[in-house]
């Protein structure tokens, strides 16, 4: 056999029975274990949701990782054609139920922009301000969550804590607590109730002084820094290849963000804040999402001292329609960059809508992620790749 | 006082009474942690916990048993059955028989084994085994990875959990828990102050408290189950009474791993260094009595404040991953556990 290793002394002890034999070893001399297929989901408590990732392991090491989606496919997108444009705004925030209001935002502005509308001030700055508070809600979230896949369960509960206060904050406003439908072709459903303002300046105050309560439970615990550091590193170039978009491009140090690059509503006014990370691994995810809640707050503040008297909504016909064309709007919604690309003939109901999720690139990434990594560094990494499982399907 | 208050002339009535009291402290003792585990732990995340069952949701834990009698009994089909309904009772029986060599009080004990800190760690191993049946039979994937993370737990957090116990028996000069016991009241810092074995044992007393975390699956060690990764490890097939029994001996090896500390480090029944047990008669109460009754409240005190630590830990720390918990074991706690018994060793000929 002209393929046979001889290998002395490999894995022979001396004075032993086989002391002296021959020893054939074939192949590279490594003993193969097989590799274990395991399906991750679509029910598993780290997906929260219905994602599902295909994994083979070997041992607790990640060879390939898959992920498999469209458990969640709900046909938004062929559904608004056949909706008019003031249904859609309440179809839209259903897909990504955690920052409905930025949804619905992006398709209004899709429409106004098509229509020249011009929207009232108030109503603009109305929008930046129900846009930051329900980025707050969403990170909360996230925040909250991450904690709970890595096994420390208290964050979760203290984030539920502040979403129920502001979640109470924009109920008073705009009767829902989680799909909104706040925003209208050309404005707002009504004006802000009486003392919102009030109530929200305190409340960007009580979620100032318990984010530091988070940077005490997660960022400063030696066990939570050892399971995130240098865990799940995302190149900055290989995550434009994705098009990975938000807090998760933010923590690889690039800046891009719409409110700043491309700015909407009145985010022109005002100072926006883009955290970047450093190395762009689960570490640095985690403290951009922390860093941009601070960063929302500061938005709210000057909201809050800029924002004008006056009405919040413009005298439009019964049935509006979109003049003949299409646009490509962008926003920065929480979990990244929101493209509305709109198509229409001119009808009550557009022509298409298509829209540009930010979870969806954010989950393309996920094979690159996960491969080589092990088991429980892979719960690390779904955890702060940040996605919401509709928000993927649509 | 060596002698068991249940010591009768009767064998058979004394063997009676030492099983029913045990399997009465067996069943009790958990519960009273379950309760402080629900509370405690709803307390320390800004909510209330059980409030509905009884006063405060007191009667929480007993009303989630019956729900699970109530449950179906499934057993998946590929399991192999026979394994797969004994691992419950090879996980919960462990912590039952250790009970027996633990002294709660002055003369509560039901035998005081010449060789008893020997017994009990190896007793306590053995449960490691009930896991490993139900992940091995319960034919899911998930059951497998936990049962093999809850085997590689063992062989690294065994030894620093004996090594931290064996320095204390090289100090009490006594493998008896009742004579460690007396040891640590007869014990004296240079001859003066009188201490327990927490001082100059501080090292093994960290070494044996967080390997006893490692040992029970707690957090920040709970990989073996980890809820986010692994569904629930070697759980995750279980239904009804058999997962009834898994939760009970979780409870138990808390409620037994923290009386085998409290006797170890913390002066088992004696409420302060240097301080005795009243023994003066009490209304138709003998001396005797009343000090067993007041040594078993102190225990039950330090056994509590123990898992209470315990469940504290859950609420404030992530869960660490396996390679890192091996690391942790292998290259500081073993190395430590071992410089612990060598400077006990010196002090004990010196002194």
């Amino acid at each position: 056999m002209t393929d046979t290793l001889l290998r002395p002394g490999s894995g022979m002890l001396p004075g032993g029975p086989g002391e002296g034999m021959l020893v054939e070893v074939r192949g590279e001399g490594e003993l193969r274990t097989q590799d274990m297929n395991l399906n991750i989901g679509p029910q598993h408590p780290a997906t929260h949701g219905v994602l599902r990732v295909v994994i083979d392991l070997d041992g607790e090491k990640i060879v390939r990782a898959t992920p498999v989606i469209g458990y969640m496919h709900r046909g938004f997108e062929k559904l608004a054609e056949a909706r008019d444009y003031r249904q859609i705004i309440a179809l839209v925030n259903r897909h990504d139920w955690l920052s409905a209001f930025c949804n619905e935002l992006g398709v209004a502005l899709a429409v106004e922009r098509m229509m020249e509308l011009e929207v009232p001030d108030r109503a603009e700055w109305i929008r930046v301000l129900m846009a930051e508070w329900n980025r707050v809600l969403n990170h909360l979230m996230f925040v909250g969550s991450f904690g709970l896949e890595l096994g420390a369960i208290t964050p979760v509960f203290f984030a539920f804590r502040e979403r129920e206060d502001i979640q109470g904050l924009m109920e008073s406003a705009t009767g829902g607590r989680l799909h909104f439908t706040y925003t209208r072709v050309g404005g707002l459903k009504e004006d802000l109730p009486r003392g919102f303002l009030a109530a929200s300046a305190k409340m960007t105050r009580n979620v100032r002084v318990r984010n530091s309560e988070y940077r005490d439970l997660l960022e400063g615990n030696e066990i939570f820094k050892a399971r995130t550091r240098k865990v799940g590193i995302l190149p900055p170039d290989v995550a434009l290849d994705y098009g990975v978009s938000g807090p998760t491009l933010h923590a690889t140090g690039i800046a891009e963000d719409a409110r700043v690059t491309e700015p909407y509503c009145r985010y022109d006014k005002v100072n926006v804040h883009v955290p970047v990370g450093a190395t762009g691994d689960s570490y640095d995810r985690f403290q951009i999402l922390l860093a941009r809640i601070d960063a929302s707050l500061d938005i709210i503040d000057q909201v809050l001292d800029n924002i004008p008297p006056g009405p919040v909504n413009v005298k439009l016909p019964k049935i509006v329609k979109a003049p003949e064309g299409e646009i490509y709007v962008r926003t920065e919604n929480p979990l990244g960059q929101g493209g509305y690309y709109l198509v229409s003939d001119g009808k009550k109901n557009p022509w298409r809508l298509k829209m540009r999720t930010p979870s969806f690139n954010n989950i393309s990434a996920m094979s690159y992620l996960l491969k080589d990594q092990l088991l429980s560094d892979m719960i690390a990494i779904l955890g702060s790749v940040f996605f919401v499982v509709g928000d993927v399907d649509r | 006082m060596t002698e068991s208050l249940l010591a009768l002339d009767n064998v058979w009535l004394a063997l009676l009474l030492k099983v029913a009291a045990i399997v009465g402290f067996f069943l009790v003792a958990p519960l009273v942690v379950g309760y402080i585990e629900h509370k405690g732990l709803a307390h320390m995340q800004a909510r209330l916990g059980p409030m509905e069952a009884a006063f405060h949701g007191i009667g929480q834990l007993p009303a989630d048993g019956i729900k699970f009698i109530q449950k179906e009994d499934i057993i998946p089909a590929n399991a192999d059955k026979w394994v797969f309904s004994l691992a419950p009772g090879v996980a919960l029986v462990p912590a039952m028989v250790i009970l027996a060599v633990i002294p709660l009080g002055p003369g509560l004990w039901a035998e005081d084994l010449d060789t008893g800190v020997f017994f009990a760690l190896a007793v306590s191993s053995v449960s490691v085994i009930g896991i490993l049946m139900a992940a091995w039979s319960s034919a899911s994937k998930y059951s497998l990875m936990g049962g093999i993370r809850a085997a590689a737990q063992l062989i690294a957090y065994e030894l620093p959990l004996v090594l931290g116990a064996a320095a204390v028996v090289l100090q009490a000069g006594t493998m008896s828990l009742v004579g460690i016991v007396e040891a640590q009241n007869d014990f004296r810092i240079l001859g003066v102050v009188p201490m327990w074995f927490v001082l100059p044992q501080a090292l093994g007393f960290l070494l044996f408290f967080v390997a006893s975390l490692a040992e029970l699956s707690r957090p920040p060690f709970d990989m073996p189950i980890a809820d986010s990764e692994l569904i629930f490890g070697h759980m995750t097939e279980y239904t009804g009474l058999r997962y009834a029994f898994f939760m009970l001996a979780e409870y138990a090896g808390i409620v037994v791993l923290s009386a085998l500390a409290v006797v170890l480090f913390l002066g088992g029944w004696y409420p302060l260094p240097g301080v005795g047990l009243p023994s003066f008669d009490v209304l138709f109460l003998p001396g005797e009595v009343v000090a067993a009754l007041a040594g078993f409240a102190v225990t039950m005190g330090k056994i509590v404040a123990l898992a209470f630590v315990m469940i504290w830990f859950r609420a404030t720390f992530p869960r660490l991953r396996e390679d890192q918990l091996q690391r942790i074991s292998w290259l500081a706690f073993i190395p430590l556990a071992i410089l612990n018994i060598v400077v006990v060793a010196v002090f004990k000929v010196v002194a």
